[in-house]
C-alpha cells in the first residue's frame, strides 16, 4: 500500500485505523526480514553445491549429513573434506561476516547520525589494512603468517577505535568530531599503507594488494566460532538498545531529554561496531561495501525503526555477501574473483534500482 | 509545585550566561520566559532537564533532579528543542510514538498508539500519522515535536520557542493546546517565547531575563509596561489591552546610549 493512501484524513482520524495500519506495518517488517532470513538460507543451500570439485548436489548433501548420521549415510573422505573443510564454513563465514559488517555500518551510521558512516569511511578498515600490510611487508612469517597478520590487523582496527574516542572526548565527543576524526585517520592510515607498499618488495606488494580486495579464502571453522561468539554476544545486545538508535535521529538534546546517556551510548556502540568490523576483516581483507550500503538498502525498503533495521540491514548484507562469494568462485571457475569486488558488482545496482526509484527523502 | 529553581548559575567556559536565576512554577499553569536573543533562555531550559549541569538547585515536584535516574527524568520532563532534527526516514507515528521511549521496553501497545493518535488529532496533524517525517512542512514538524513531548506525559513541559516556524493561527492554536493540555492534566509548561504578545495571551506568569539575570517576574498583564520593554530589548514599544489582554506593538528600537 502507498504512503498516500494510508494518509488517514483528520476528522476520519480513529486509533483502531491507526493501530491497526500501523500493525500492518511492523507486520510487513517482520515479514520482509523472515523472507530474506529464508532467503539467506536457500542461497546457502545452493552456494553449498557451488565449487570447482566436481560433486553432484547429492554428494553434497550426503556428505554434511553423514556426519550426523554416520551409521546411515556413508560418503568417500575426500568429498567429506571438500564439503566440510572447504566449502561449508566458508559459506557460513559469507553469512556471518556479511550480516556482522552490515550490522557494524547500521550501527555506526545511527550513533553518529550521518549517512557516510561505515567503518571503512572512519579509517577502522584502513587500520586493518595497515595492520595487515606492517605484517606483510616487516614481520614476515615468525612462526605461523596468518595468525600474525591477523593479530596485527585487529589490533590496529580496535587502535584506531580508540584513536577516534580519544580525538572527540577532547572535542566533545559529539557526532560531528567522531566522523572528523575517522577521516582524518582514514587518511593517516590510507598514506602510511602506499609507503608501506612503495617500500616493500613486488611479493609484498601483491599480497598487501590482494589483502585490500578482501577474500574469503582463508575462512575455517575457528574464525566461524569467533565471528559467531563475537555477533552472538554484541547483536542481540545492539538490538536491545534501538530505542537509543531512534532517540540519537532526533539530535542529542532530543536523546537526552528522552533518558539516553549520549556520549556512553556513542561510544560503547562505536567500539561494538569496531569490534565487529575487526573480528571480521582481520580474517577476510577489506570487503568495504556492505557495512556503507546495506542499511542504506533496508532504510530505503523497510524505513528507519532501528528495532527491525539493525537485523533487516545484517541480513541484506548477509545476502548480498554470500550471493557475491558465490558468483566470485563460480563466474570465472576455477579463478576466483576477489569477494570484495564481487561484492560491489552486486550490491551497486540493486542499491541504485531502490535509490532511483524511490524518489522520497529517506534520511 | 512543578518546579522549583533557586540561586541556578550556569558558565560556559568563562563566560557566564546565567546568574541566580530563581523562580518558581505551580500546577497547571505555564510560565513564559522572555528576554532578548543570548539572554540565556535557551540554556535555562537545557538547565532544567539536565542537558546541563549548573549550579544552584532545581527541584521537580519537590525533588532535586539531580536525585532522578535518567529514565525516570525522561518521565517527568519533555524537552521540545528550538533547532529540529529530521529522524531518519521513519514516519510522523514513529517519531511521536519515541515519547513513549522512557514508558515502553521494546514493543509499544495499543494505548500507546491510542495515545500518539489523539495528541496528532489535537494537533490538527492526524492526517500525516503515516508520512515521513521529511515530508511535512516546518511548522508540521514543529507540532510533531510538540505531540512526541505531550506523549511523554511529563509533570513539566518545556518548550524552546514552540511557535517560532508556525504561522499565526497555528501559533494560537499550538499555544491554546499547550495551555489547555497544562490545566487538564495538572502539570506545568515552561515555555521560551521571543513574541510578547503570545506570552502575554496564554503565560499565567512570566519571567523577564536580562543578561543572564531576572530582570523581572510575574503576571505578563502588569509586568509588560513599555518601560522594562526599553530597558530589556530596547525598543521603543506601546502597550495596549483588548479584552481584558495586554498586547504589546513595537514602534522602533532606541539608540543603545538610552537603554
Amino acid at each position: 500500500m502507498k504512503d498516500t493512501e494510508r494518509e488517514l484524513a483528520a476528522d476520519q482520524l480513529q486509533s483502531g485505523d491507526v493501530t491497526r495500519t500501523y500493525r500492518e506495518m511492523i507486520s510487513r517488517r517482520v515479514l520482509a526480514i523472515a523472507v530474506l532470513a529464508a532467503a539467506i538460507i536457500l542461497l546457502a543451500a545452493v552456494a553449498v553445491t557451488l565449487g570447482s570439485a566436481d560433486l553432484t548436489v547429492s554428494e553434497v548433501y550426503i556428505a554434511i549429513f553423514s556426519r550426523f548420521f554416520p551409521g546411515n549415510l556413508s560418503i568417500d573422505p575426500l568429498t567429506s573434506t571438500i564439503v566440510w573443510d572447504f566449502r561449508l564454513h566458508r559459506v557460513i563465514f559469507a553469512v556471518l561476516a556479511g550480516f556482522g559488517l552490515a550490522v557494524a555500518g547500521a550501527m555506526m551510521q545511527g550513533v553518529l547520525r550521518n549517512p557516510l558512516a561505515s567503518p571503512f569511511t572512519l579509517g577502522i578498515a584502513s587500520a586493518a589494512t595497515f595492520g595487515a600490510a606492517l605484517a606483510i611487508v616487516f614481520l614476515p612469517p615468525l612462526f605461523d603468517g596468518d595468525l600474525v597478520l591477523v593479530a596485527c590487523a585487529f589490533s590496529a582496527s580496535l587502535l584506531a577505535t580508540a584513536a577516534i574516542y580519544g580525538l572527540s572526548r577532547y572535542r566533545g565527543m559529539s557526532a560531528e568530531s567522531m566522523v572528523l576524526a575517522g577521516i582524518i585517520l582514514m587518511y593517516l592510515f590510507g598514506a602510511i599503507t602506499s609507503f608501506l607498499q612503495y617500500t616493500g618488495n613486488t611479493e609484498q606488494l601483491q599480497a598487501v594488494v590482494f589483502w585490500m580486495f578482501g577474500s574469503l579464502q582463508q575462512t575455517s571453522w575457528l574464525k566461524c566460532g569467533i565471528v559467531g561468539v563475537v555477533l552472538g554476544i554484541s547483536v542481540p545486545y545492539v538490538i536491545l538498545k534501538a530505542w537509543d538508535f531512534n532517540a540519537l535521529a532526533m539530535g542529542d538534546q532530543v536523546a537526552r531529554s528522552l533518558g539516553v546517556r549520549v556520549e556512553r551510548t556513542r561510544t560503547v556502540h562505536m567500539f561494538i561496531a569496531a569490534l565487529i568490523t575487526a573480528s571480521i576483516i582481520c580474517f577476510t581483507g577489506t570487503i568495504g561495501f556492505i557495512g556503507l550500503v546495506s542499511p542504506h538498502i533496508t532504510r530505503l525498503a523497510l524505513g528507519g525503526d532501528h528495532r527491525y533495521l539493525l537485523v533487516a540491514s545484517g541480513l541484506i548484507g548477509a545476502l548480498i555477501l554470500l550471493l557475491a562469494d558465490s558468483l566470485a568462485r563460480t563466474i570465472l571457475a576455477p579463478t576466483i574473483i576477489p569477494v570484495g569486488i564481487m561484492t560491489a558488482f552486486i550490491g551497486i545496482p540493486f542499491f541504485l534500482y531502490l535509490f532511483l526509484r524511490r524518489k522520497e527523502e529517506y534520511w | 509545585m512543578i518546579a522549583e529553581v533557586r540561586g541556578l548559575s550556569f558558565s560556559y567556559r568563562n563566560r557566564a550566561v546565567l546568574s541566580d536565576v530563581s523562580f518558581t512554577l505551580e500546577e497547571g499553569t505555564v510560565l513564559g520566559v522572555v528576554g532578548p536573543n543570548g539572554c540565556g533562555k535557551t540554556t535555562l531550559i537545557k538547565c532544567l532537564d539536565r542537558i546541563l549541569d549548573p549550579r544552584g538547585t532545581v527541584k521537580i515536584r519537590g525533588r532535586d533532579i539531580a536525585d532522578y535516574r535518567g529514565d525516570e527524568l525522561a518521565r517527568t520532563v519533555a524537552y521540545v528543542p528550538q533547532a529540529l532534527s529530521v529522524g531518519m526516514a521513519m514516519t510522523v507515528l514513529e517519531v511521536v510514538l519515541m515519547g513513549r521511549k522512557p514508558h515502553v521496553r521494546w514493543s509499544v501497545s495499543d494505548d500507546d498508539i491510542s495515545l500518539v493518535t489523539n495528541t496528532l488529532s489535537c494537533l490538527g496533524i492526524g492526517h500525516l500519522a503515516f508520512r515521513k517525517l521529511t515530508q511535512v512542512s516546518g511548522g508540521e514538524r514543529q507540532k510533531v515535536m510538540i505531540a512526541r513531548a505531550l506523549v511523554q506525559e511529563p509533570s513539566l513541559l518545556l518548550l524552546d520557542e514552540p511557535t517560532s516556524a508556525l504561522d499565526v493561527r497555528h501559533q494560537l492554536e499550538v499555544m491554546g493546546l499547550i495551555q489547555s493540555v497544562v490545566r487538564e492534566r495538572r502539570i506545568g509548561a515552561l515555555a521560551a517565547i521571543h513574541d510578547l504578545n503570545l506570552a502575554a495571551r496564554f503565560c499565567d506568569s512570566i519571567v523577564v531575563l536580562h543578561e543572564g539575570k531576572v530582570r523581572a517576574a510575574g503576571n505578563p498583564g502588569s509586568l509588560l509596561t513599555p518601560e522594562l520593554i526599553r530597558e530589556v530589548y530596547g525598543v521603543k514599544a506601546v502597550v495596549g489591552r483588548e479584552d481584558g489582554l495586554p498586547y504589546i506593538l513595537p514602534v522602533e528600537p532606541v539608540g543603545s546610549e538610552t537603554r
